[in-house]
This record gives C-alpha cells, sequence and structure tokens, in this order.
C-alpha cells in the first residue's frame, strides 16, 4: 500500500473489524512500528526523538478517547501539562472561549464543561476527545470510528465541526468509517480500503 | 560454653508441634491452607537446615571468594525472586533485578563494613553475610511491590497510556506518575516498620542479638545502623528496577512496546 494525504484532503479508511484500521493509525502516529515500510511527513521520515512534536502536529483520537479523573474541562486543558503544548491556555483560548463554542455547536450546553468525566457515556466521551483533539490545532487529524458511540443528530454535527476545521486551515482529515453513508457525507480525496490480503 | 541456651534439634519438634494446631483448624474450616503451609514449614526446615551447612563452611574458611560467592548466590535468588512475584513481568526485567539489587546492597554492605564496623579482615563474613541478607530480603519486597505497581498501571492499561502519548506527552511525562506511585508503595513496608520499630515491633535482629546475649544499648545501635541500611538500599533498589523496567517499555522515540516485543508474563 501507498498511500499519500495532502491539504485539505478529507480520506476515508474502511474496512471490516479486525483488518488493522487502528493499527495503521497507530502506525502513522508512532505509537506502533511498521512491521516495513515507513511513514513520511512533509516528504521527512518522522522524527523518532521528536515523537511528542510529531503526535502534536499529526493527532490520533482513540475510539475510546482517554479520559482522567476530574470534569470535562479538566480533561480539555489535560495536554497542557505536556511540554509539547506548553503555555497554551486550551479552554479558556485566547480567541474566546472555543472549548465552548465548539461543545455548543455539537448540542453541548455550557455545563458539560463542569461535568465529571466519570459519569459520561461513551459517546460524550467521544465528544471530549474530538473537541480536545481539535481545541489543540494539529496539521492531521487521525479519527478512529469517532462517532461509534454517538446518535445519529450528534454524529451529523460532529461532522459538520469536524470538515468545517478541514476547511479553515491547511488540514488533512483521516477518518475511520464503516457506515457507508458517512463515507459519502465526509470523504473528499483518498479512500483506503482495508481487509483482505491488506 | 556459650552465653546463651542450646537449641537442640529434637526440642524443635515441639514448635513445629505448634503447627498443628493450624493445620486442624485449616482440615476443620476447610480453608485449603494445610498443604501450603506443611509444604512451607518443610522447605524453611530444609533451607536453613543447608544455610547452616552452608555457613558454618564458609565462617569456618573466611575465605574472600567464597564469602562474595554465597553474597552473589544469595543477591541472584533475591532479584530473581523479587520478579516472579509481580502479577506481570517480561523476561528481561530478572536480569535488571538481580543487577540493581547486587550493586545496592553490596555497596550499602560495602559502606557499613569499611566506614562503621571495620572488621579484620574487611570480608568476615560473621559481618558480611547477615547484614547482606537482611538487605536483600528487605529490597527483593520493595522491588516486588514497587515494580509490580508500575507494570501493572502501565501495562494494563494501555490506552490510557497510548492516550497519554497520543496527546504529545513524553515517554517520560507519561510515566512520572507511576513511578512516583511505585517507589511510594515499594517503600510502604520499610517506611512503616521504621515509624512503629521499638513500639510495636521488637525488630529481628536485635532480638537475636539480645538472645545472644549482648547488651540491649549495643543491639539497640547495630538495629538502628542496619535499619538506615535498609531504609536506603530499599529506595535506591526500588528506584533503579523501576527506571530500568520504564526504559525497556518505552522507547526512546516514545512509543509503548507491545506485549509481543516485550515478551509479556501474566500471572
Amino acid at each position: 500500500m501507498n498511500q499519500s494525504l495532502a491539504a485539505g484532503d478529507r480520506a476515508v479508511l474502511t474496512g471490516h473489524s479486525a483488518t488493522g484500521k487502528s493499527l495503521l493509525l497507530r502506525t502513522l502516529c508512532g505509537l506502533d512500528r511498521p512491521d516495513e515500510g515507513h511513514v513520511l511527513f512533509r516528504g521527512e521520515p518522522t522524527p523518532g526523538h521528536d515523537a511528542p512534536g510529531f503526535r502534536a502536529r499529526v493527532m490520533y483520537v482513540q475510539q475510546q478517547p482517554l479520559l482522567i479523573p476530574g470534569t470535562v474541562r479538566d480533561n480539555l486543558d489535560l495536554p497542557a501539562r505536556f511540554n509539547v503544548h506548553a503555555g497554551r491556555e486550551i479552554s479558556e483560548a485566547e480567541n474566546g472561549d472555543r472549548a465552548g463554542d465548539l461543545l455548543a455547536q455539537i448540542g453541548k450546553s455550557a455545563d458539560f464543561l463542569e461535568q465529571r468525566a466519570s459519569v459520561l457515556s461513551g459517546g460524550e466521551g467521544q465528544v471530549v476527545g474530538i473537541v480536545r483533539a481539535l481545541l489543540l490545532d494539529p496539521h492531521v487529524l487521525l479519527l478512529d470510528e469517532p462517532t461509534a458511540h454517538l446518535d445519529p443528530a450528534t454524529t451529523q454535527r460532529v461532522e459538520e465541526v469536524v470538515l468545517e476545521w478541514v476547511e479553515a486551515g491547511d488540514r488533512a482529515l483521516l477518518w475511520t468509517s464503516h457506515d457507508p453513508a458517512q463515507v459519502d457525507r465526509v470523504r473528499r480525496g483518498p479512500r483506503i480500503e482495508l481487509g483482505g490480503a491488506a | 560454653m556459650n552465653a546463651y541456651i542450646d537449641v537442640t534439634w529434637p526440642s524443635l519438634l515441639i514448635a513445629a508441634s505448634l503447627l498443628i494446631a493450624n493445620l486442624v483448624l485449616s482440615a476443620v474450616l476447610r480453608l485449603g491452607m494445610g498443604r501450603r503451609l506443611l509444604v512451607a514449614g518443610a522447605r524453611m526446615v530444609v533451607q536453613l537446615f543447608l544455610l547452616g551447612l552452608v555457613l558454618e563452611w564458609v565462617f569456618e574458611s573466611a575465605n574472600g571468594p567464597a564469602v562474595l560467592a554465597l553474597g552473589l548466590l544469595m543477591g541472584g535468588v533475591a532479584g530473581v525472586t523479587a520478579v516472579r512475584r509481580t502479577s506481570i513481568r517480561f523476561p528481561a526485567a530478572y536480569l535488571d533485578s538481580v543487577v540493581v539489587i547486587v550493586t545496592t546492597a553490596f555497596l550499602v554492605t560495602g559502606v557499613s563494613v569499611l566506614g562503621i564496623l571495620r572488621p579484620t579482615p574487611l570480608w568476615d563474613p560473621q559481618y558480611v553475610i547477615p547484614l547482606l541478607g537482611m538487605l536483600l530480603g528487605n529490597a527483593l519486597t520493595g522491588i516486588s511491590l514497587g515494580l509490580d505497581r508500575f507494570l501493572t498501571g502501565v501495562l494494563r492499561d494501555r490506552t490510557r497510556v497510548e492516550g497519554f502519548l497520543a496527546l504529545g506527552a513524553t515517554r517520560w511525562e507519561t510515566a512520572q506518575e507511576e513511578v512516583r506511585e511505585a517507589l511510594r508503595v515499594g517503600l510502604i513496608p520499610t517506611v512503616n516498620s521504621m515509624l512503629v520499630m521499638g513500639i510495636v515491633s521488637l525488630p529481628g535482629m536485635m532480638t537475636g542479638q539480645i538472645l545472644a546475649g549482648a547488651a540491649p544499648a549495643d543491639a539497640v545501635r547495630y538495629q538502628i545502623m542496619i535499619v538506615f541500611m535498609i531504609a536506603a538500599t530499599v529506595s535506591t533498589a526500588t528506584f533503579g528496577v523501576t527506571m530500568l523496567a520504564y526504559a525497556r517499555i518505552f522507547t526512546s522515540d516514545h512509543r509503548l512496546r507491545s506485549a509481543g516485543e516485550l515478551g509479556i508474563e501474566l500471572d
């Protein structure tokens, strides 16, 4: 397989479960080592020693994103603890209340920010993971079945927010899904099908 | 003539019979611990009997290489046992544990032998072997508790660890909380025993010295020395083994190695 992703691409990765969709995303952001082949970013091999810097630009959102104990806001602020995002005020961003805006667009009220992460549903956890990644403003977003646990209305709003983000700059998206209708809505650019001999 | 009363082999049967009460209780309540108690009791007797023979020989010969060999053997067993007691582990941890436990225990024993006790010869087994044994025993507990806590924390919850990494955390930013926890847990027995020493517990070594006829004040000074040595050894060894495990399970390009790469063994 030889596949590239250009700025503005909204690539979709499809395939049955256990065909290695997550594995591909994990390999792209350096959480797994490829058995063979390599990943290039802007023509360069991915920098091993600066994996954190790379992952800040090529951000992978797990299907069930990491939630730490605390509120939703604590979870959105979590990356500020890491050196690579040092000095960034994430949920109280310089550009107004971007977290609140994004959550409102997805249909979450303002008090969602103060909810305990431990009581969130699987779908709400996914929303937190996606919003957290968007707030960090990476160049590439790798989303692993990001709407698997969401109702249709919320799914549609999440799609809108993410696609809007792609359009707003020099960005690319790789979205895994096995819903053909969603593939049609999201895709503009490559479609990568895994399965069988992949 | 000894300064203490001999315990003869036949008289040990009286002590052994005390265990029978436990065995009866276990059988009546069907606790199923009878077999394990018997095996553990028998192992203890055989091991100590053999140790007695070896020590007797080493003490009589008092030659450096024999003391060193016995010390290394004790260290090797302690290092391997420490890892075997963890609920999740990988092969490379055994070597790490042996190297760290031998290095720290020998170093601390060396400091006290050279700086405090100064026996002649310096490797006099009467001092070196018991000190080493106590350090190794305590370091073993510290390492197995700390390592178990660290590996369980990191490897049983890969999603969480990789969630941190995916957000741009370095491997140290990801693991430092677990390293801290491992040290805290590894040191709990040592710190607890220091807190209540002399109030709740009469330390074993001191008790032994007093039974053997030493003046309590002398025994107390020995005990204080050994407790400081133990605390230093346990913290250094636990930290050392945890950091080596950290370096083994995370790569320099900030990736958590897979279970297959590490050759993970589970209990």
